[in-house]
């Protein structure tokens, strides 16, 4: 009886999140759409035909992947950071908390509402990069596996940004000052191959390194890192990040008085 | 059969402490019966809402036991849960959701699957009146209508215990009373109902029983034939014909207040026919009459304002 009520009430949170940023398409999936096309168009036709191959692909294909998978991780975060936000704000999280919903629904229900979004958008810029170059795909269960590990990832820590937040500049600061720089230097563009011995060191405290990583093998079949070692690093965020989300929402951390 | 007795809310020795020192609730005992029509009042800020929230597990408390139903929250949370509505003092809807998704959602969150949900929205929805604006965003209701919406989204579920906290506030007098008809009408289908209002004519006409609360105690908790019973003096206006000199009452203590009214203080001992015999000896006709005040405003006050909270306190305490 519990278990059935847990999964009405889970599928209630995951339709009224994805209504959410279905209803507001114009602002959730047409932007990440539009930016990425620039990124093909500059990074990609232009700057890009003069860079030559990277990896032994042209530049466009090694580029591709890392591009599916930033619009992945910044879509998934910003969804769960500005719903999670607004319910708190305008106070209808009580709706939820109020009710016999227990609190691992919530996050699985938040977290599934940002993946969805991810994944969408990803499948969005992926039909884009169709317009500019072919994507082979090398082994699809790892492209699969390693974007539904990344969006939970992402949309965890989306969750607990909201959680903490305080106003709508505290859900934008994340994502501003860490996200963008970690995945601009996330091997989205370059392989960490060509840094300095240095950098390539720094470079592998980046997370985003390995996700990006394990995406681009799914296609092109290289990856700067062990895949091992990439979903090591996934699995420990996740389930770090969703223990902490956990004891935050146990606790009433801004949520309750 | 086996009939039970159990209560629908038993509180004892609530505290809440908030960060920064102030003790919101000093350590209250309450009982509600199944069944019953329960008033919780209170000045702002004497711990109405607190109560409620720690009820509803939006407020963490510091000490003591909340029973729902039988109900331990601290260990039985979930299912205490599931026997409460709650209609907030605040509109905490998504105000871009329309009333049926918003009503649709909530029942979800109980496990109410989503075609009975639709069902049970349409019901309610027609009852209080909303069913035109199902379709239409939340933020687009007058105030009277959200205070609908909330109350709607409250029964969801089909609680056994609803809580409104201040439901008719901002409502006009003719909403107002089809609320308080809609009210009567779900507390005699059995459906417990704890209500708090700054409207005490509201409490008195609505509640069988009542609890005062006053800085985190509660300073009366009875029924309310037995506390209106308490009120010494009941004061009345008098609008009078004068023809002559101004009206004159032995042995009731009064105040002119203009050249055709007056107010009489009418302690229990003393009847009002008296007041009419001495005005028609004097050639004054009495036009009408009314309160000064609600019955149970002139006691709240009284017991609010005495002191007698520090009183109840230290009995409490002991």
């Amino acid at each position: 009886m519990s278990s059935a009520r847990n999964m009405i009430a889970l599928k209630s949170i995951l339709h009224k999140e994805v209504h959410r940023f279905m209803r507001i398409w114009v602002q959730t999936l047409v932007p990440p759409a539009i930016t990425i096309s620039l990124y093909f168009v500059i990074f990609g036709e232009l700057i890009g035909s003069r860079i030559g191959q990277m990896g032994g692909f042209d530049y466009m294909s090694f580029i591709v992947p890392g591009l599916i998978m930033m619009s992945v991780i910044t879509n998934s975060y910003s969804n769960v950071a500005s719903s999670f936000f607004s319910a708190k704000w305008q106070r209808n999280v009580e709706e939820m908390l109020v009710a016999p919903v227990p609190n691992w629904v919530i996050v699985a229900g938040y977290v599934g509402g940002g993946m969805c979004r991810g994944i969408l958008v990803g499948c969005i810029v992926t039909l884009i990069s169709l317009l500019f170059t072919e994507i082979q795909v090398h082994n699809i269960w790892i492209i699969i596996v390693t974007v539904a590990l990344t969006s939970a990832t992402f949309a965890l820590g989306g969750l607990i940004n909201a959680i903490f937040a305080g106003s709508f500049d505290d859900i934008s600061i994340i994502p501003t000052f860490i996200l963008t720089p970690l995945t601009y230097l996330g091997g989205v563009f370059y392989s960490i191959t060509l840094l300095p011995d240095f950098w390539q060191g720094v470079s592998q405290a980046n997370p985003i390194v390995y996700m990006v990583n394990a995406f681009r093998y799914g296609f092109l079949g290289i990856s700067d890192v062990s895949l091992v070692a990439a979903f090591s690093v996934l699995t420990g965020f996740i389930i770090t990040l969703f223990v902490i989300a956990m004891t935050l929402i146990t606790k009433g951390i801004g949520l309750r008085s | 059969m086996v009939i039970d007795m159990q209560n629908a809310l038993d509180i004892s020795g609530l505290k809440k402490v908030y960060k920064g020192g102030f003790q919101a609730l000093k350590g209250i005992d309450l009982t509600v019966k199944q069944g019953d029509f329960f008033a919780l009042l209170g000045p702002n800020g004497a711990g109405k809402s607190t109560t409620i929230g720690v009820i509803t597990s939006l407020v963490n408390k510091t000490a003591g036991q909340v029973k729902v139903y039988g109900h331990d929250i601290d260990h039985e949370l979930e299912d205490a849960k599931s026997f409460i509505g709650l209609v907030p003092q605040e509109f905490n809807f998504n105000q871009f959701e329309s009333l049926m998704r918003i009503l649709v959602n909530q029942a979800g969150y109980y496990g109410v699957e989503r075609s009975v949900a639709h069902e049970r929205a349409e019901k309610y929805l027609k009852q209080l009146d909303l069913w035109d604006k199902r379709n239409d965003a939340a933020r687009m209701l007058s105030g009277g209508m959200k205070r609908r919406l909330m109350i709607a989204r409250a029964l969801m579920h089909e609680p056994k215990m609803l809580i409104l906290d201040e439901p008719t506030a901002g409502v006009d007098i003719e909403l107002r009373r089809s609320m308080w008809d809609f009210l009567r009408e779900l507390n005699s289908q059995g459906i417990t109902i704890i209500l708090t209002t700054h409207y005490l004519e509201e409490a008195e006409m609505l509640c069988r029983n009542i609890a005062i609360i006053d800085s985190g105690i509660i300073v009366e908790n009875t029924d309310m034939k037995s506390l209106l019973a308490k009120l010494d003096v009941e004061t009345i206006v008098l609008d009078l014909s004068i023809g002559g000199a101004e009206p004159k009452l032995n042995d009731f203590c009064y105040r002119i207040i203009d050249d055709h009214t007056i107010e009489v203080d009418i302690k229990k001992s003393q009847r009002i026919n008296d007041v009419f015999s001495q005005l028609t000896e004097q050639n004054i006709n009495v036009l009408s009459l009314r309160n000064k005040s609600n019955r149970l405003e002139e006691l709240f006050v009284s017991i609010i304002g005495t002191g007698a909270s520090s009183e109840k306190q230290t009995q409490g305490a002991q």
